[in-house]
């Protein structure tokens, strides 16, 4: 077994409430965080996620157990010590005008930095080190306040590699990004782990990304323990379904994904086969078309050799260019199952 | 500069010149405070007035030494504490419109003053001048007293309601329910100490008395020093609490550091000059609108500068010849900040306290 970077022992995180009462969110805690691995923390809203970063991050104390770096206990060290082990990336938009995005990333000097924060020479090469690591040089002199949002989490994500830890949590670093920015954002995480052996945890809500990218997923789930292991164990251990699993969506073990049930409105055969046939399929699905097996429906659609469809209904038959017209033939016919017992 | 100086450099908006202009604004305007005047004396008189020669009427010595003079050391340090406290109650509450008069600060100070002068004093009979008021080293503990209560209280507010605007709200009402306390004070009070009271609150830069100076110029020192010794950790502060907290500063250390240092600086202010309106909130966004930065390594000393010129040019308004003797400084503060504060909004169309 490797060393951890971080442990912890029987830690229990949630809130104390006024009046002595206490809301426990999640007890008996032993996670393991490795030199250059990135983990991703999943769990729907409301499992702790937030919370469980709050705490391992020293923002906020475990009520029992305790967080070790290494060998030293979080809670003996001083707001100086972890400044130099753990960087974070919050949630929220940090609101700062007349910043430019190099002074930005220089606040990750801080804690290196001497009395009035003034910047050294090696400081400055660090940040200038980060923002090429980001991609981010071009930017340098822009104003912090004019960026968009995937620019301004990768700026919190330089001041954090230039703050130099080895440990980064980063508390939904994809949220109100589109999709390639947000795999920029895990690539680059994933590299910084590959280069410096520094080790990653992020909360995400974005499954897919965790599958492709985590090398381990830590599980959240409300009055449930925490589950962690590989992102294809926990598929073939159905800890997706278990965890995110609910009356409307259930998680797809073949594609790695969620489905919901749209409500039902008839039923389809489907014939043919390569990339039209797929999204043919994936639209019947959308609207509510249960996929028979080919001979059982009164309605059978195929795929033709000049990638048209070809909608047959009982003993008439219709060629469509595109789904859109498909859809737009099916919607006039009546394929609902109790409706077909009638008429056939 | 090479190109890649140019890049990388962090405040680029020749902030040295600037610095400078505003020391040379200090200068003009500190030379004007004395020079002017509801008595015309010459130039000349009073350079030999200064230089320690004998002036041609002995009253124009009095007037440039023992009212000028004073008055505009007392305007250039308030107005320097103003701005800090100011900037320092901005950057810790998160809110742009914090200062030492919107947050109640100025009317926690106000009732230290009123309790002390109008309400101790009262069973033994004692009638108090507006001079006992300014000078009595018991004022300025009660106002720091004040001060300091009200400071507290948001602070716990603060910790409770994240929110700014609540906490502005709050503000608002503490102060108006400060000022209701003072006003049923001062309806129990004698005629001669409610008088004092409210000549006081009009407040003034002329009352302080070289004397009185010679505590009230140290004690702002020690405020602006203390202030100076934060601006690493009130940099921090503005990215928010926790991102301060995760870059190693320790945020209740320096909260009520804040709190003390902000609190210091108003009362001190406040008991010797009376409330002054406007001027905390106004100078830093002064200044950082001149700076163009955030960053409290420059703002700090922008605002110790800018708050010293628009003090000495409120001053300098308020005393203009025509003026009759002086206009209220409250008035000029308040007519100076309130478009400041304004101008800032509507040309940046934000306000911020980064």
């Amino acid at each position: 077994m490797r060393s951890a970077s971080l442990h912890t022992s029987d830690l229990a995180i949630g809130y104390n409430l006024s009046g002595g009462a206490v809301n426990l969110l999640h007890q008996h805690i032993n996670l393991q965080l490795h030199p250059g691995e990135v983990i991703c923390l999943l769990g729907p809203n409301g499992s702790g996620k937030s919370t469980l970063i709050r705490t391992l991050a020293g923002f906020q104390k475990p009520l029992a157990g305790k967080v070790f770096f290494g060998e030293d206990n979080f809670n003996n060290l001083t707001a100086g010590q972890l400044a130099r082990q753990v960087s974070v990336v919050l949630t929220g938009q940090v609101d700062i005008a007349n910043a430019n995005v190099f002074s930005m990333v220089a606040y990750g000097r801080t804690p290196y930095t001497g009395f009035i924060g003034r910047l050294r020479p090696e400081d400055r090469l660090i940040v200038n080190q980060a923002l090429e690591q980001v991609g981010i040089n071009n930017l340098a002199h822009r104003k912090f306040d004019e960026l968009s949002d995937g620019e301004k989490q990768k700026v919190m994500i330089a001041k954090s590699l230039a703050q130099q830890t080895p440990l980064i949590f980063l508390d939904e670093p994809t949220a109100f990004l589109d999709f390639p920015a947000r795999v920029e954002i895990l690539k680059l995480l994933r590299q910084a782990t590959r280069n410096s052996g520094k080790a990653i945890l992020l909360s995400t809500h974005d499954l897919n990304l965790a599958i492709r990218f985590a090398d381990s997923i830590w599980m959240m789930g409300k009055e449930k323990p925490i589950a962690t292991g590989t992102p294809e164990d926990m598929v073939l251990q159905g800890q997706f379904g278990n965890y995110f699993d609910n009356p409307q969506v259930t998680f797809d073990k073949l594609s790695g994904t969620f489905t919901f049930d749209a409500e039902q409105i008839g039923e389809v055969a489907v014939a043919g086969s390569g990339l039209h046939r797929v999204w043919l399929e994936k639209a019947l699905e959308r609207k509510g078309y249960r996929l028979m097996g080919e001979t059982k429906s009164g309605c059978r659609i195929s795929v033709s050799e000049n990638q048209h469809f070809v909608v047959n209904f009982i003993n008439k038959k219709w060629i469509a260019e595109d789904i859109a017209a498909v859809l737009e033939i099916l919607k006039k016919l009546d394929l609902s199952s109790e409706n077909r017992a009638t008429t056939t | 500069m090479t190109p890649a100086a140019a890049t990388y450099q962090i405040h680029p908006h020749n902030t040295a010149l600037k610095l400078l202009l505003l020391s040379l604004l200090i200068i003009i305007f500190f030379v004007l405070n004395i020079a002017t005047g509801s008595v015309m004396i010459p130039p000349g008189e009073i350079v030999r007035i200064l230089t320690g020669h004998a002036a041609a009427h002995p009253a124009w010595e009095g007037i440039v030494l023992n009212a000028r003079l004073p008055q505009a050391l007392t305007a250039m340090f308030a107005g320097a504490a103003l701005g800090i406290a100011g900037l320092i109650m901005q950057t810790l509450f998160r809110n742009p419109l914090a200062g030492p008069s919107v947050l109640g600060v100025s009317s926690g100070a106000s009732l230290g003053v009123a309790v002390m002068m109008l309400f101790l004093t009262m069973p033994a009979g004692k009638f108090i001048s507006i001079s006992h008021v300014t000078g009595n080293f018991g004022v300025v503990v009660a106002a720091f007293a004040g001060a300091f209560g009200v400071l507290l209280l948001i602070m716990a507010l603060a910790a409770r309601f994240r929110n700014p605007t609540i906490i502005l709200i709050i503000g608002i009402m503490i102060a108006y329910a400060v000022t209701a306390i003072v006003g049923i004070l001062q309806f129990y009070s004698l005629k001669e100490d409610l008088q004092a009271f409210v000549i006081w609150g009009l407040g003034s830069f002329a009352n302080v008395s070289w004397q009185q100076l010679a505590y009230f110029i140290p004690l702002l020192i020690i405020g602006i020093v203390l202030a100076l010794l934060m601006i690493k950790p009130l940099n921090a502060l503005l990215l928010g609490e926790n991102y301060a907290r995760n870059l190693g500063v320790n945020t209740r250390r320096i909260s009520l550091l804040a709190i003390f240092t902000s609190g210091l600086l108003i009362a001190v202010v406040t008991a010797y000059c009376g409330p002054i309106a406007f001027l905390g909130l106004a100078v830093p966004h002064f200044s950082r609108a001149l700076l163009r930065s955030s960053d409290h390594l420059l703002v700090m000393p922008g605002t110790l500068l800018s708050g010293m010129v628009l003090a000495l040019l409120c001053n300098l308004i308020a005393r203009l010849p025509g003026f009759d003797g002086a206009l209220p400084i409250n008035a000029i503060t308040s007519l100076i900040g309130a478009p400041v504060v304004v101008w800032i909004i509507l040309r940046r169309n934000q306000i911020s306290v980064s």
